[in-house]
């Protein structure tokens, strides 16, 4: 199936800002970054459509999945 | 005349301000802005902690940092800087960190706390506390280019969705350990959070609760993630 990827700040030095996926239909946010060599814990946030997800939430057709790292600076 | 030019809000919302109490917790990059702006428009009571002294690491982004202070506490600094400015504002300042012990009795009694701290482990002790003594929280949060606002009520544990939980006892690391922080996030960041707790503090407007403004300077992207 296909989806899009979305990366944000420091993840899009693994892929394109956007990018559209053949990825199988098992697929999850977590085989996706094992897919693009994102380390998972350089993932904080993840949403699927602008919701935000479990890493582990199962994966349907066009779905958008959004990629966000943690910021905790001060 | 000292407020003239804050037409923003009513002589009532002044008043508001004036006996309303924030405490700042952190007193680095973000912290330095926060004290800066609450102490400019009026807010009459602060409290401000932080353990450290300054090194000249903090110089090319601490507002409180200077040449001539290096080594001093960042608190006490805090203060002369508050008294430079507003002598009407009344600025108590503790040169200690937050810890799970002693944070209940350092935030009992504040209005407002402000998230100015700089690791992932000690925000979850400030929401805890927070949430116990039922005080609103606002988070920001810096690294490099980006940066991060919510406005977390008791209750909303908000931070649990926006880092992940500690494994194996150890916080995976925010990527300001790779990108450090230069000398405009902390400023704009800050400045965000202060406007929200403003808000906070008057009832107005529409507050970030329960979403993520996520800031990225480099691209100009601005994200309100509903959480």
């Amino acid at each position: 199936m296909k989806i899009t990827v979305k990366l944000f700040a420091t993840l899009r030095n693994y892929g394109e800002n956007i990018c559209e996926m053949e990825v199988s239909d098992d697929a999850t946010p977590l085989s996706v970054m094992h897919m693009m060599r994102i380390p998972p814990q350089e993932v904080s946030i993840v949403m699927i459509n602008g919701k935000r997800v479990n890493e582990q939430t199962p994966l349907k057709q066009a779905d958008t999945v959004a990629l966000f790292p943690p910021v905790g600076g001060g | 005349m000292r407020y003239a030019r804050n037409g923003i809000f009513t002589e009532q919302e002044m008043v508001r301000l004036k006996h309303a109490r924030v405490c700042i917790v952190g007193c680095g990059g973000l912290g330095g802005y926060i004290l800066e702006m609450m102490t400019r428009v009026g807010v009459g009571h602060l409290r401000v902690i932080d353990g450290d002294c300054f090194s000249p690491s903090n110089l090319n982004r601490q507002i409180l940092s200077r040449e001539d202070n290096m080594g001093q506490a960042k608190v006490h600094a805090a203060k002369e800087r508050v008294q430079e400015i507003n002598k009407e504002v009344e600025i108590d300042c503790i040169a200690d960190y937050l810890d799970e012990q002693n944070a209940e009795t350092m935030l009992e009694g504040y209005d407002l706390v402000m998230d100015a701290l700089d690791s992932i482990a000690s925000r979850y002790v400030l929401q805890k506390t927070c949430e116990a003594l039922e005080i609103p929280l606002v988070h920001g949060a810096i690294a490099g280019w980006y940066g991060q606002v919510a406005v977390i009520f008791p209750g909303d544990r908000l931070l649990d969705l926006v880092y992940k939980s500690p494994f194996d006892g150890v916080q995976p690391p925010g990527i300001e350990t790779k990108l450090g922080n230069p000398s405009f996030s902390p400023a704009t960041i800050a400045s965000i959070q202060v406007s929200e707790g403003l808000k906070v503090l008057l009832q107005r407007g529409t507050v970030l609760r329960k979403k993520l403004l996520y800031i990225d300077l480099l691209d100009n992207e601005f994200h309100i993630i509903n959480l």
